[in-house]
């Protein structure tokens, strides 16, 4: 089955951006909160540390204790739920598919399996570690945070962009 | 404070508001690693066109609802050395994982094994973020605090204008990406389909 779908597919991106443009007034006009993903990873982190760490550990960290406290609140449901929300989605649509090495990343390093985890649980130990460090992660900063035009969070939008053009270039574009 | 729902409401509503981000992401074709570093590569603009279109329209309707005192800011302070040093981190990150922390969640729940090991990473990337941060916020922020600062702020010209720039700016890159960019090949099947005919 081959459906022409060009018109609707060229305007897709505009259409979903729009729409989460919206939604992001909307949390703040409803619950007023921000769009924001990585301050709750971080306050799951603090749970998965307390059987590893201890609870104490945990409780008397500064950031755990502070800014990114584990427990169930509005930040982590928001996580939840955008976790659902792509299940039921991709379910819906039927575009559920396991993946385990993307074509861009198999057409460059192959087809190994165990390289390709490698590179993810680094790229997301980077990733967290970058985004609390800065505050806020494309979410929080890249849409919340630039839409409210704050200075901080157009520097993070704009470093974040080149530094991860230059980690493409050297990782896709130089000789094998 | 102003909010209509606080409390438990306000937690129902995380639930609804982050399944409608987690769906969105989907939808927009977001959750495929190749999409996202497709974008890195110059070679997909789907991620920009999502990120700026939201940005415009976010920032317009803020724009009108914030001096109606409607919606409050919340913007993030401006501390240089982490905003800097994290987004440079953040980037190599990106490329190498393929996703950011949301799309991640939403590409986790759609079937990404790799995602899923990458969130792996991402605790433990936080549970090393909590674990040196007396030391980050010691030795590292020690300078560039200049608080929670907006461009209106600094730069006198007022919040209606910068998104009406902004909207310029993305009117015009979009209509570079459209008419010059790559040809995109990888798209989510769409469930409706227009009639007639689009260009090419």
């Amino acid at each position: 089955m081959n459906i022409n779908c060009s018109c609707l597919k060229r305007a897709q991106p505009y259409l979903i951006g729009a729409a989460i443009g919206l939604l992001g007034v909307v949390t703040l006009l409803v619950a007023d909160k921000p769009l924001g993903m990585s301050t709750a990873i971080a306050q799951t982190s603090g749970a998965c540390a307390m059987p590893i760490l201890g609870q104490e550990t945990v409780a008397a960290n500064a950031y755990w204790s502070k800014k990114a406290v584990p427990r169930w609140d509005y930040s982590t449901l928001f996580l939840l739920g955008s976790g659902l929300g792509a299940l039921a989605a991709a379910l819906l649509s039927r575009s559920f598919h396991w993946e385990t090495v993307p074509s861009v990343w198999r057409e460059r390093f192959g087809s190994s399996v165990p390289l390709r985890m490698a590179a993810a649980f680094a790229g997301g130990f980077l990733i967290l570690f970058g985004a609390r460090m800065a505050d806020g992660c494309t979410s929080g900063h890249g849409i919340a945070g630039t839409m409210q035009l704050a200075v901080s969070s157009w520097t993070f939008f704009l470093v974040m962009f080149v530094s991860g053009v230059a980690t493409a270039m050297l990782m896709f574009k130089t000789k094998k | 404070m102003i909010a209509f729902i606080s409390g438990n409401d306000a937690l129902l509503m995380a639930v609804i508001f982050g399944s409608i981000f987690g769906a969105l992401l989907h939808f927009g074709g977001v959750t495929r690693y190749n999409t996202i570093v497709r974008q890195f590569l110059f070679q997909d603009f789907t991620v920009l066109k999502i990120m700026f279109t939201a940005i415009v329209v976010g920032g317009a309707a803020i724009a009108i609802l914030q001096p109606m005192g409607l919606v409050n800011l919340h913007v993030k302070p401006a501390l240089m050395p982490g905003v800097i040093y994290g987004a440079l981190i953040f980037g190599v990150g990106m490329v190498l994982y393929g996703y950011c922390p949301g799309t991640a969640v939403a590409a986790t729940a759609s079937g990404s094994l790799h995602a899923a090991f990458g969130f792996l990473g991402m605790i433990a990337g936080g549970i090393a973020y909590a674990l040196s941060y007396p030391w980050i916020t010691e030795k590292l922020f020690t300078w560039g605090k200049l608080g929670k600062i907006s461009l209106p702020e600094i730069s006198g010209v007022p919040a209606p204008a910068w998104v009406l720039l902004l909207a310029v700016v993305a009117g015009v890159v979009y209509w570079l990406i459209e008419t010059k960019g790559p040809r995109t090949t990888e798209h989510e099947p769409c469930g409706t389909c227009c009639q007639k005919e689009g260009d090419h």
